[in-house]
């Protein structure tokens, strides 16, 4: 992007007013992936804040680095990749990457969402290997959920600028609350199942016959080894897309611990993951010193194996002997965990720890 | 339901009691082929998909030991 070209965008939002708005996207430059880099997986997997959702295809999501290029030089040093790895043509088949903002964020946001003259603005990077017309979409998901879709088009494996500005309608519902308030759906793929001339291009609207999007010409779904790539996601209140807002990754980390705090001892065999009692002589409990205040009380992940884990208490190692559980006080504000042993020194202090093993982890995961 | 299909996989369900309190107050489970314990508040959205199934009946969750 020129000089002069960002003067004038930057001209122009200040005139919106849109200058201080932050990004209300976590996480949209790609950079902290909590969980891993690679993964064959659904769901929360590799890059924190989004989830990838197939169906009828297999498809390798992965946060990969990003050296040259339009987004490389506007600052971005990571993308996150849908690789297409069993390819269908079922009409049923899909993918999707999606983003979920929560509730409160677009709330306190200064978006009057009930207002057609007021704005929110996406933009994002995207590059396929395959060339077509996509669509993204934002939809709400309080009350009766609402839909606003954009075609954008891609020449094969260039990265293109995508923005889209949507307006606020009455008959939306977000809520001041922890819930999910909008989510911005990339979709390299819809089949038929999904797709047909109800979706509105031009205005928000409710689902008719599951067709969220106009047909797609392309069929990236059913082309062996088609990749689409994303980076610089960013939403803003205001209807022009600025320069992205780069943050630190302590911050950015900061802001995606609040869905999911992991600590891994993949670098250390006996890594510490809370200090607690024992309440028994048979049991542990221990407390997640979470740098953030997470979204819900949330689930707790582990290994699945009871002896990754162990109590160091009294200069003793104990293993446990059973997998280690989220407890009945965790809360949002101190997730409280325990595991079972045998031998342990009632009110003894304790630490949780891996037991000698590189492969133990916690995970404590407030998504939505 | 903002996907098509939200593609959650539970089994292996099974409800925990805590061994302080002896109350039953969470969910032992495979998610996504993770080892998981859920809290069983409703703004936890495994909670929330875990009590969706199980209105549905797609999903039984095994009484604590």
């Amino acid at each position: 992007m020129s000089r002069a070209r960002t003067f004038a965008d930057l001209a122009t939002a200040s005139e919106a007013g849109s200058l201080a708005s932050p990004n209300i996207v976590i996480n949209g430059d790609m950079a902290v992936a909590q969980r891993g880099t690679s993964s064959t997986s659904t769901g929360y997997q590799t890059v924190d804040r989004l989830t990838l959702g197939v169906g009828q295809v297999s498809v390798t999501q992965s946060q990969q680095a990003l050296t040259s290029g339009s987004p490389y030089e506007a600052g971005f040093n990571n993308f996150y990749r849908m690789a297409n790895t069993s390819t269908s043509s079922n009409a049923g088949s899909y993918v999707q990457v999606t983003h979920s903002i929560e509730a409160q964020h677009i709330a306190n946001s200064g978006w009057n969402f009930k207002s057609s003259s007021s704005f929110v603005t996406v933009s994002f990077w995207a590059r396929s290997s395959l060339a077509g017309t996509y669509y993204v979409r934002i939809n709400t998901d309080d009350g009766t959920t609402y839909y606003r879709i954009k075609a954008f088009a891609l020449s094969a494996d260039t990265w293109t600028k995508v923005t889209f500005t949507i307006e606020g309608n009455s008959n939306l519902t977000i809520n001041d609350d922890n819930g999910v308030g909008l989510q911005v759906v990339i979709v390299p793929h819809y089949g038929t199942t999904f797709t047909g001339t109800n979706a509105s291009t031009t205005a928000w609207f409710t689902l008719t016959s599951n067709e969220y999007f106009p047909d797609y010409a392309q069929n990236w779904g059913n082309t062996s080894s088609a990749t689409f790539d994303v980076t610089g996601l960013q939403l803003e209140v205001g209807e022009v897309a600025t320069p992205f807002k780069h943050e630190s990754y302590g911050d950015n980390l900061a802001r995606c611990q609040r869905y999911l705090f992991r600590i891994d001892a993949a670098g250390n065999n006996v890594t510490r993951f809370g200090t607690g009692q024992h309440y028994t002589t048979g049991a542990g409990e221990a407390y997640i010193a979470v740098p953030v205040t997470t979204r819900a009380t949330p689930t707790l992940t582990q290994t699945g194996t009871a002896g990754d884990y162990a109590w160091y208490s009294g200069n003793s190692t104990l293993e446990c002997t059973g997998v280690v559980a989220i407890a009945s006080s965790a809360s949002r504000y101190l997730p409280v965990v325990y595991a079972y042993c045998s031998g342990a020194t009632l009110r003894a202090a304790t630490v949780l720890m891996a037991d000698s093993t590189t492969s133990a982890y916690l995970e404590l995961d407030a998504f939505m | 339901m903002n996907s098509p299909i939200r593609p959650v996989s539970i089994k292996d369900a099974k409800y925990l009691k805590d061994p302080q309190t002896n109350e039953v107050h969470a969910v032992q489970a495979l998610i996504n082929g993770d080892h998981c314990s859920v809290p069983m508040v409703l703004d936890n959205m495994d909670y929330a998909e875990i009590k969706r199934q199980v209105d549905a009946g797609e999903l039984t969750i095994e009484d604590a030991d």
